[in-house]
């Protein structure tokens, strides 16, 4: 591509990103009472979504092959565990991850 | 006024620091993985500001080394981007009254800033709007860092990085659990979670993401009486 195709492409990408996210403030902003149905999937939605997007990050483990996803489900565990122990967010995370990475480059 | 901006400042950096990790990591990978492909070294910059979201960028890699094609790159962005949707709905009323930051805080609304700006509680001193726009600023900073430096230096690293993606994983599962501590019943959780799973498991990891949100978007219209009746939105 030339440096103008280029410029086009990532324009083209920028515009069907910002449109997914304006697109529900455009439509039901100004709106006084916004339908029912959305103010209720506006509370529905997030604990579906928080969800969808945990899976969405675990979704390259395969069970069936390379590690079978043991060392995801080991640092899932003690993410879990220390997080219901110290309910330290930040915490929860670094170690989870630290012992995810040991377990990659060490073991697995 | 100023005092009141900085503590929001102070407040939303916390919450941030998962992301500054791994957006770090991930934006550098792509910044990597762009130029790999033979981009030029100022597109990983550009993307990140402009696009400013991670699975689009770097399936907008193949799109950018392959023939050229506007219409296709916008579907293919729509397709990608389309969970954004939920966001803007979830986000309608904390988004509201937000004055002349709206425009850039929906412009930000990526996953990690939604979650954020939808379950953090500023501290007291701060003010709410000022939060979540220092929490979407900071985010698009460190991505746009990340994606920079990764361009620059190449795949030249001074130690192994492998692995630290799961600090994303670590902080979904965080706040998945955060989810399920703080609500009465798990009835949107657990169709979140039931759905996506099947999905995945039916349409595989390339194409689920539609089809999930197309399920959960219809279990939850479906049984919207029963969730609200049961106390489901508490």
């Amino acid at each position: 591509m030339t440096t103008g195709q280029i410029i086009i492409t990532v324009l083209m990408l920028t515009l069907a990103t910002v449109l997914t996210r304006a697109l529900p403030f455009l439509v039901f902003s100004r709106m006084k009472n916004p339908p029912k149905s959305i103010t209720y999937l506006g509370k529905a939605l997030p604990p579906a979504i928080f969800a969808l997007l945990l899976v969405y990050c675990l979704k390259g483990v395969d069970l069936f092959a390379g590690s079978h996803g043991i060392p995801e489900a080991i640092a899932l565990v003690a993410v879990i565990l220390l997080h219901l122990w110290k309910r330290q967010m930040l915490l929860s995370i670094g170690v989870g991850t630290v012992v995810y990475m040991l377990l990659v480059q060490l073991i697995f | 006024m100023k005092k009141k901006i900085l503590c929001s400042l102070k407040s939303a950096f916390p919450h941030t620091v998962p992301i500054m990790a791994g957006f770090l990591f991930l934006g550098m990978s792509y910044g990597i993985f762009a130029r790999s492909k033979g981009l030029p070294p100022w597109l990983p910059t550009l993307t990140s500001v402009a696009v400013f979201g991670g699975s689009l960028e770097f399936v907008g890699v193949s799109l950018l080394t392959s023939a050229f094609s506007p219409i296709q790159a916008f579907l293919m962005g729509i397709m990608v981007q389309a969970r954004h949707l939920f966001y803007g709905v979830s986000m309608l009323e904390k988004y509201k009254s937000t004055g002349n930051m709206k425009p850039y805080l929906v412009y930000g609304l990526c996953d990690e800033t939604f979650s954020i700006n939808y379950t953090a509680t500023p501290s007291e001193k701060s003010d709410r709007v000022w939060f979540m726009f220092f929490v979407t600023l900071l985010n698009h900073l460190y991505w746009i860092t990340g994606a920079t430096v990764g361009s620059l230096i190449g795949s030249i690293f001074p130690f192994s990085t492998e692995g630290l993606d799961f600090v994303m994983t670590a902080m979904f599962a965080v706040i998945f659990l955060e989810q399920l501590l703080k609500e009465k019943k798990h009835y949107t959780s657990m169709i979140g979670l039931a759905s996506t799973a099947l999905c995945l498991i039916i349409f595989g990891k390339e194409s689920f993401l539609i089809p999930s949100m197309i399920l959960i978007l219809t279990l939850l219209l479906a049984f919207s009486k029963t969730i609200e009746k049961r106390g489901g939105l508490e």
